[in-house]
């Protein structure tokens, strides 16, 4: 049934965003921020990502996957909203639409960003170091490109986990919904920190 | 005094289901208390439109003239709402009247809202008591219990919530959050809750509760209060709940 298909795969988009993006996401923008404590602390963490056991396995399944799945459908949800801004300008309707704004933007920053890296090194372009991302984020233009792209996954990310909480039931009452609200901003400051912190000292030694 | 004030009206008016929509203005004389629907009796009194041409006149649906029946619905100045309760010594002139084009317009400012009432036939938005022999009186329901339920069941099928949802369009198939809400005053009856899990099956698609994208604007627009969005939030948990049981199984049909 075509319903039901449709509700499996809302339900799975919603728990992607999560499990296991939102804590790739994470864990990403952790071990990135070695970099503020040298190359080499960097060189050591991105070696240690990069020489686990399976790690194609956990690359396909924890990343690839369902990243493609929640890129593809999130763009079919994206495109069948019809924002309404002008007559409801009220805060969660703005969220509604910069969600599927920044979803757009991350799309293409995250296609652009695995080019530019996994698939570079993939094919021996490339080899992964601190010199990579020194010699992306010095040029004013990508650096200014990755500041977008990283806020605008952080914030798609912490508004994506408020609309977790709705989706799964977990925040039914207006008031635990108000609290998450509260929850997302603080999670959206925090991560956005570590993001824009480690890009900063990749184009400006700082 | 009020012999020379005039209230200025811009209505879009459509002649034909099929045909293109236009915008008219109307100069009405103003009366003291007038609500829109007075005034929009006022140009089927004498249909001659702001430049002083003969007209046909304005139509619209009404019925309670209370906010209690919902056909009076229409978009005010931006905003959807009941043309009965928007008085004119409160609107900011010229009035700007819309249909509401989230529903096929009949003509002029009347809307086909069968939409709605399909969703409700769709999601069995009813308390199935009919059998061969009497079976009694039900369960008794709380007060405190009625009185909640009677917050929900204020629902006028009005459609303001659904021309209030950006997910509500003619992209989507998304049935909107007044039936949703139905849901959930029948699953919380007593006797309603027997059928529970049916109820809450024929919501578990693309057009029942996952079409929600949470931009929570419906509990906003409604003119009733209702709290919309609590009873999607509260669905979210029965069907995740549901599904959890229907896929893993359990020996508990309720």
């Amino acid at each position: 049934m075509a319903g039901t298909r449709g509700y499996v795969n809302r339900r799975l988009h919603s728990l992607l965003g999560v499990i296991p993006i939102g804590i790739f996401l994470i864990q990403h923008l952790t071990v990135n921020y070695f970099a503020t404590r040298g190359p080499e602390a960097f060189n050591a963490a991105a070696h240690f990502m990069e020489s686990l056991p399976y790690r194609y396995v956990l690359e396909i399944f924890i990343i690839f996957l369902p990243l493609l799945f929640h890129s593809i459908y999130g763009v079919y949800i994206a495109f069948t909203a019809k924002n309404n801004l002008g007559n409801f300008s009220y805060f969660r309707n703005w969220m509604f639409m910069i969600q599927r704004v920044t979803g757009i933007i991350t799309l293409i920053f995250i296609a652009w960003h695995v080019w530019e890296t996994r698939i570079a090194i993939g094919f021996g372009w490339a080899e992964l170091n601190y010199q990579l991302m020194e010699g992306i984020l010095t040029e004013p233009f990508f650096f200014w490109f990755y500041i977008i792209g990283v806020i605008s996954t952080t914030f798609h990310f912490s508004n994506g986990l408020w609309s977790f909480f709705v989706s799964w039931g977990i925040t039914v009452s207006p008031r635990s919904q108000l609290m998450m609200t509260y929850a997302s901003i603080v999670i959206f400051v925090a991560i956005s920190y570590v993001g824009v912190r480690t890009l900063i000292q990749f184009a400006y030694g700082i | 005094m009020s012999e020379n004030k005039t209230i200025t009206f811009i209505i879009t008016r459509q002649d034909h289901p099929d045909e293109p929509s236009y915008e008219e203005k109307f100069e009405i004389p103003y009366r003291e208390n007038m609500n829109v629907i007075s005034a929009l009796m006022e140009v089927r009194r004498n249909p001659v439109n702001a430049e002083g041409k003969d007209t046909t006149p304005v139509y619209w649906d009404m019925g309670c003239l209370e906010e209690v029946c919902g056909a009076c619905s229409m978009v005010i100045n931006g905003t959807p709402r009941q043309s009965c309760t928007a008085l004119v010594d409160q609107l900011e002139q010229p009035i700007r009247l819309e249909p509401m084009k989230t529903f096929p317009v009949m003509r002029d400012l009347a809307v086909d809202r069968s939409r709605m009432f399909d969703s409700l036939k769709k999601v069995k938005a009813w308390i199935p008591i009919d059998g061969t022999h009497d079976l009694g009186p039900g369960p008794k329901m709380a007060e405190s219990k009625r009185q909640w339920a009677y917050e929900l069941s204020k629902c006028m099928t009005c459609g303001v919530c659904l021309e209030a949802c950006p997910n509500v369009n003619d992209k989507s198939d998304f049935i909107g959050p007044a039936a949703l809400s139905q849901v959930r005053l029948f699953n919380s009856h007593p006797t309603g809750e027997m059928n529970k899990s049916e109820r809450l099956q024929t919501i578990m698609d693309e057009e029942g509760l996952m079409g929600c994208g949470n931009a929570q604007n419906c509990v906003q627009a409604c003119p009733k209060g209702i709290p919309l969005t609590t009873s999607i939030a509260a669905l979210n948990r029965d069907t995740a709940i549901e599904s959890f049981k229907s896929f893993f199984g359990s020996d508990k049909q309720i």
